[in-house]
């Protein structure tokens, strides 16, 4: 037997950083330093954990969409463990939303074969959270996401979702969507044998025609959404400070009770 | 007058309040029409009804709860096919924004998430979303198909409005990829008998400066003397000091109370994002170099071991 994980992930502008909108409302890429979103590095490391746990032959490929520069997130991951990567580059993707960005996404996956996708349980610039289930509508198998807990056994997929109301235990045939959150496990730091390795693996680069895709379903002008405005918010006036002299519980109290809080 | 789809957050027939929320900004835009679903489903009509829902489509079928997400969003196509609304509105819940997103991509519709304000428009609605940790507001709009909006909690007021809310069933053929996902488990999770925390008014959290989770008893006593949720930043969470399913930030939760009081938390970025849009931000900390102090309204430098139980007696001395 053999298992095909694809992990999708993201370069996206460090927050740390200061980020900004360029002039046609999409992110500006150019003033911010790039990574590998942190949530997609426990996706790239449940993938590796399924791999090293599982005495089939596991390949694990991961896969992004981004300009050029986000080479250097397939490279972070390559040096983790993964074995190939896929980058989709094309000028016309520029703006794409999240059906678009799960339209892309889609074709690759489909196109690279797999048998499990594995998703962070969303992007640290985005933050919504919505692909790895368009993920699953578009590829038609079963979302088992915001998983915990993960493992792969004889061709089913079982997981923990923590949800506010209850934890639930969950259970799929391959092939399926999982996305994972930050509580599934530490990822690895990339040795220096990880990243030596990671210069000699594949790197394929698929453009839209590869995935026969139309120019006009993604892009600016290929959204279902369209952003008018995008106003940096204004500066915090400077607050009241006060520095503990044996009563500042009392005077933060006044202060609650000044604001009605009390 | 359109009909707006409202998808109901409920737990077995109490409505969580951010669906009220969502019936007062149905009411911007359109008359709103309630889906609830699962156990209890019928018995959310009174309170819906009261705050505006002209009709309440229930199914109490067993799908829902066995299987993960894609049941539900067989039944919420199915009220879109029924009703044909000017617009879907949906909790910002995990679940339910992966609900609206399916839901989106079938009926071939523009879905924009986490809204914290939603207003009619000439070309439909246009949502605000506050981005990049909440340094940056932004007006957008689907351009395509019936507009699929998740909203935030507490983004508007919960406003009564008495309406029909009539309850009709709703008609559902489950999709063969309705029970893909089995849910073979499910344990509730215990409650502490304070608020949810993404929906309280008021939330009191503690990080690294809290050093143990023994010592998280003092936040907790801080809040419950203002009726508040507890949360947590990561640092607090990875040590083991608090649960995950508290913890604030851009890999936890994110809150919007009227009042936020971060005790012992520096306000590194990632927590920044999960509690900038906080209406008043108060902060204990230490170390008066934090970064938290930039975004205060009111800050005590000091030791929180000091100044927080020191709060706690004033508060409830003042409630008397």
């Amino acid at each position: 037997m053999s298992l095909r994980i694809v992990v999708t992930v993201k370069y996206v502008p460090d927050a740390t950083g200061d980020r900004h909108f360029a002039d046609d409302l999409t992110v500006d890429r150019d003033d911010v330093d790039g990574l590998l979103s942190e949530l997609d590095e426990y996706a790239v490391e449940q993938a590796l954990q399924i791999s090293e746990n599982s005495d089939d032959d596991v390949e694990v490929t991961v896969l992004t969409v981004g300009p050029e520069d986000a080479k250097d997130a397939l490279r972070k991951a390559l040096s983790m463990g993964a074995d190939k990567a896929v980058h989709v580059e094309d000028d016309d993707l520029h703006g794409t939303d999240v059906i678009g960005t799960s339209l892309v996404l889609a074709k690759a996956i489909e196109k690279a074969g797999y048998d499990l996708v594995i998703s962070g349980m969303a992007s640290t610039d985005g933050t919504a959270g919505v692909v790895p289930a368009l993920l699953a509508e578009r590829l038609g198998v079963p979302q088992v996401t915001l998983l915990s807990e993960v493992s792969v056994e004889n061709g089913t997929v079982k997981g923990r979702r923590d949800g506010d109301a209850a934890s639930e235990q969950l259970e799929a045939a391959l092939p399926a969507v999982v996305s994972v959150t930050d509580q599934s496990g530490e990822a690895r730091y990339p040795s220096f044998k990880g990243i030596m390795a990671a210069k000699k693996k594949p790197v394929q680069a698929w453009d839209l025609s590869d995935l026969e895709i139309d120019a006009d379903e993604v892009g600016l002008d290929g959204s279902w959404t369209k952003v008018d405005t995008a106003d940096e918010r204004p500066a915090r006036t400077a607050g009241t400070i006060v520095k503990d002299e044996g009563e500042g519980g009392k005077q933060l109290a006044e202060f609650l009770a000044g604001q009605k809080f009390v | 007058m359109a009909e707006v789809l409202v998808y109901v957050d409920h737990v077995d027939g109490a409505v969580r309040k951010p669906t009220l929320e969502l019936l007062t900004l149905a009411r911007r835009i359109g008359e709103p029409v309630a889906v609830a679903l699962g156990a209890g489903a019928a018995d959310t009509a009174a309170v819906l009804a009261e705050h505006g829902a002209v009709k309440v489509l229930t199914d109490d079928a067993a799908e829902y709860a066995d299987y993960l997400v894609v049941p539900k969003v067989d039944a919420l196509q199915a009220a879109y096919e029924a009703v044909s609304p000017a617009a879907v509105l949906v909790p910002s819940s995990a679940e339910a924004k992966e609900v609206a997103a399916r839901l989106a991509l079938r009926i071939g519709s523009g879905i924009i998430t986490d809204a914290v304000d939603l207003e009619a428009g000439a070309e439909g609605p246009v949502v605000t979303q506050s981005v990049f940790a909440a340094s940056y507001t932004t007006k957008s709009r689907v351009s395509q198909g019936t507009p699929v909006v998740t909203v935030k909690p507490n983004s508007a007021a919960v406003e009564a409005a008495p309406a029909a809310g009539a309850v009709e069933a709703l008609s559902v053929t489950f999709s063969a990829q309705a029970t893909g996902t089995k849910v073979t488990g499910r344990t509730p999770r215990e409650s502490t008998g304070r608020p949810e925390l993404t929906e309280a008014a008021i939330v009191v959290s503690g990080g690294r400066g809290v050093n143990g989770a023994d010592n998280f008893a003092i936040i907790e006593a801080l809040a419950d003397s203002l009726g508040a949720a507890v949360g947590a930043s990561r640092a607090a969470v990875d040590a083991g000091w608090y649960p995950h399913t508290n913890q604030v930030g851009q890999t936890g939760k994110s809150v919007s109370p009227q009042l936020y009081i971060a005790n012992g938390i520096s306000g590194a970025i990632q927590h920044r994002a999960g509690m900038q849009t906080s209406k008043t931000i108060v902060a204990v900390n230490k170390d008066a170099e934090a970064p938290i102090f930039d975004l205060v309204d009111y800050g005590v430098v000091g030791d929180l071991f000091d100044v927080v139980p020191q709060l706690t007696e004033e508060i409830k001395a003042r409630k008397g």
